[in-house]
């Protein structure tokens, strides 16, 4: 038995072991090739049926590599990696790739489409009714899924079909003597109502004609119409209204001479623009040492206060003679066990100064979320008293892993407790926390949550209404990048791009320093 | 042992009194945010009965959603990132180190700036696979596993690391397959540490907002965290105050629930048994 197993040494080095074909293995292998093809199954014909190839080449190319690796004998590590890593690079890699691209380009409100789209926008907005250019009864039907306007020429009686692709005659139809289509064969005559809950279809419906559109003029009239701006191909611009609007690759727009550009553009790449701005722009780069401080000092008074204090009460009740430990870790985890968002905003109401539970057991009037001060020991508290009881229960945990043989045999070779914990539990349980804590400075450094459903940022000083007390990097840039100014997606991430390399840069750093004792313990 | 017991029980005073402001809160009738005082006057269950038989918040059925939810990505996830962890604990590779680190990493990078991003995946994932899009638990389930690896790896890979490897080595050597050592041998070691995971993961899920809110925006198909915040947002925030923190207080039930269910696990230090043996 024991010959043809390798030495029971590191467990990387396992050659191929030499094992009969058992009923577990045969099971367990039709197992995954079953929900490989039932997951195959399910999802190849909606992309054929919507000609995604891209899409079907990458699905088939992953369930083949995991049909492989789940067949063969090797890349045992892979088979266990495997699983939780196609979720987290559907779910998380892939959208942090694809925001990390967009902080190149100027994604935002007036530049989400492409230049074909804002194109079409900028003349289909601009349709001006031509003087002396017929008027027509319009009724809305639909024709399967499709919108479609039935138009009666007032002065031939004839009823033409429009749709976004041109003007036909249609026969048949039956018209009542408002002159609107009461029904038409093929189609469904949509009543007022109907018509109506549809408003943002049909207004963005044009039929296009010989030298204009034909577009609603509310629900019962269309007119044609001409767009007073058309977009030219010769000289890649857009003229008419007495001026011609060049169009500007670098910034995604139609400029004029004055430098003035129209409303809708296009998305484009702006290369290290975004990023330049945040260093540049006074009003971003002005404040952004300050909230910097600030927002350090949140991140590591969180993470050290909920650890100091989870750890605290954890160790007291980590002994043998302890009483009560059950309704002790009962009352401590009631704090994460309330739902967080909720508990965020309870504890705002209870800073709040004129009938605030705080004030109202102290006495007192302050003005807690007021002040610069107070509101950040205000929502330093809340976020420790949300954060310690994951703390107290990630020890507890790894405090059941350290065997109570350390710390007896610390204890008999004379360490006082104190010593023994300094000297033997605490480096033990660092061992299993660290990577949490360091996580979970990340996590406080962009907690959106503390901030957002308490302060607000606030409080804010008169003269700027910018930036806030408490405002941490995250609440900052995203009150600039999508506040009063309209969505500006791009720029957005680009501060995101700043914000990770600070915290990774500070983890890095943070690992660095306690790797050696990694490879001392692990 | 007494100046333990103060201690704890100072500590607990300090988690509990928050707690005691909504409770009287729920169970004040006037049920106002100007009313609240830490002991009421009067005491009425009226804002229980109000929330769950309201016409406009379908309370149960948030419930309902949120502990689905809940308990099947927390069940998911567990299983995930255990998988992960037995690898990264035992066994040696090339991009150990450098895979460890990359889920570090990306869980830094922060989520809530992708949400666009995701917005726009999930609504191609609407149009071609409705059963996995908006309004549904399986899509925000798939969204939840990708961040079922991270936090919860390390968490257990730093707890597998102090399970001896002398075990696995003792069930090699009689012939053990690497999927029997994980299933007949880590697994029944690991329990405390499945239990916390598996708490963390069920309270995170619980109280999941920003995707939540995102995603679920049918009435029917809310979590507690995106209905209830509906509940006292705008206007509402003073008029539903006591509805809410009788909201509140429901959804901590479950959560409680689950840790009184795993409560004997997290306790019991089964290692050090194994130790011994």
């Amino acid at each position: 038995m024991a010959l043809d197993v390798r030495e029971a040494a590191p467990a990387g080095t396992r050659g191929r072991p030499r094992r009969e074909i058992t009923t577990a293995f045969v099971v367990s292998r039709i197992v995954v090739l079953a929900v490989a093809a039932a997951i195959l199954l399910y999802a190849v014909p909606p992309l054929v049926a919507t000609g995604s190839w891209v899409a079907l080449g990458l699905l088939c190319g992953v369930s083949a590599a995991i049909a492989y690796l789940y067949l063969t004998r090797r890349f045992i590590p892979a088979k266990y990696l495997i699983p939780g890593t196609v979720f987290l690079v559907a779910f998380q890699v892939f959208p942090v790739v694809y925001t990390l691209t967009t902080a190149f380009t100027n994604f935002g409100d007036g530049h989400r489409g492409d230049k074909a789209a804002a194109v079409t926008a900028i003349e289909t907005g601009s349709v001006r009714q031509a003087p002396g250019s017929p008027e027509y009864t319009l009724s809305v039907a639909t024709r399967g899924e499709e919108l479609v306007f039935l138009l009666v020429d007032p002065a031939t009686k004839q009823v033409s079909l429009g749709t976004a692709d041109g003007l036909t005659p249609l026969d048949g139809a039956r018209v009542g003597v408002t002159g609107k289509v009461l029904a038409a064969p093929g189609l469904t005559v949509l009543k007022a109502p109907e018509a109506a809950a549809r408003g943002q279809e049909i207004t963005a419906l044009a039929v296009p004609t010989g030298d204009g559109v034909i577009k609603a003029n509310g629900l019962s009239r269309a007119v044609e119409g001409k767009a007073a701006l058309v977009y030219d191909a010769a000289c890649d611009c857009v003229r008419g209204n007495g001026g011609t609007w060049t169009a500007d690759e670098s910034q995604g727009y139609f400029v004029n001479a004055r430098g003035e550009h129209l409303a809708q553009g296009w998305q484009v790449n702006v290369g290290l623009d975004n990023f330049a701005r945040v260093l540049t722009n006074p009003t971003i780069s002005g404040y952004f040492a300050g909230v910097l401080g600030w927002n350090l000092v949140f991140a590591l008074v969180s993470v050290l206060g909920c650890f100091a204090l989870g750890m605290g009460v954890a160790l007291a009740l980590h002994h043998p003679r302890m009483r009560g430990t059950r309704v002790y870790r009962i009352l401590l985890i009631l704090p994460y066990a309330m739902p967080a968002f909720a508990m965020l905003l309870v504890w705002r109401d209870m800073f709040n100064r004129d009938f605030g539970l705080i004030n109202q057991l102290l006495g007192a009037e302050i003005d807690w979320l007021g002040q610069t001060g107070t509101a950040r020991l205000g929502v330093l508290l809340v976020n420790i008293w949300l954060g310690f009881p994951y703390m107290f229960l990630v020890t507890t945990g790894a405090l059941q892993a350290i065997p109570r043989e350390l710390t007896e045999a610390a204890s008999i070779d004379g360490a006082t407790p104190f010593r023994a914990f300094r000297r033997v539990t605490l480096p033990l349980l660092l061992v299993a926390l660290t990577p949490l804590l360091i996580s979970s400075f990340a996590y406080n450094f962009n907690n959106y949550n503390a901030i957002a459903l308490t302060t607000d940022g606030g409080p804010f000083p008169a003269d700027s209404p910018q930036v806030g007390g408490t405002d941490l990097l995250i609440t900052y840039t995203f009150r600039l990048a999508f506040g009063a100014g309209g969505a500006q997606f791009g720029f957005a991430a680009a501060i995101s791009v700043f914000i990770f390399a600070i915290v990774a840069v500070i983890s890095a750093v943070a690992f660095r320093r306690t790797r050696k004792q990694e490879e001392v313990y692990a | 042992m007494t100046l333990r017991h103060a201690f704890v029980l100072v500590v607990c005073a300090f988690a509990v009194f928050p707690i005691l402001f909504v409770l009287s809160a729920a169970i004040n009738p006037m049920g106002t945010l100007a009313s609240t005082e830490l002991l009421p006057t009067g005491a009425s269950l009226n804002n229980f009965a109000n929330l769950l038989t309201s016409d406009t918040y379908p309370f149960g059925r948030w419930f309902f959603n949120s502990v689905f939810i809940a308990l099947a990505s927390s069940f998911a996830s567990l299983l995930l990132s255990m998988f992960a962890a037995y690898a990264f604990s035992r066994m040696r590779f090339a991009g150990r180190r450098v895979g460890m680190m990359a889920l570090l990493l990306i869980q830094m990078f922060p989520q809530f700036l992708a949400i666009v991003t995701i917005f726009m995946i999930f609504t191609e994932v609407t149009e071609l696979y409705p059963a996995f899009g908006f309004n549904t638990a399986w899509g925000l389930l798939l969204l939840y596993l990708g961040g079922a690896l991270g936090v919860n790896t390390w968490l257990m890979k730093g707890f597998l690391d102090t399970v001896p490897k002398e075990l696995d080595e003792a069930a090699t050597v009689d012939g053990a397959t690497h999927a029997q050592i994980f299933w007949r041998v880590i697994m029944p070691l690991v329990t405390p540490i499945l239990a916390v995971t598996a708490l963390l993961a069920f309270i995170g899920t619980m109280s999941e907002f920003l995707m939540a809110n995102v995603f679920l925006r049918d009435p029917e198909s809310k979590t507690l965290a995106v209905g209830m915040y509906g509940m006292i947002a705008g206007d509402h925030r003073n008029a539903n105050f006591g509805m809410f923190a009788a909201a509140t207080l429901i959804t901590a039930v479950p959560t409680v629930g689950v840790f009184l269910w795993l409560q004997k696990y997290i306790v019991s230090g089964l290692t050090a048994g194994a130790v011994k043996g």
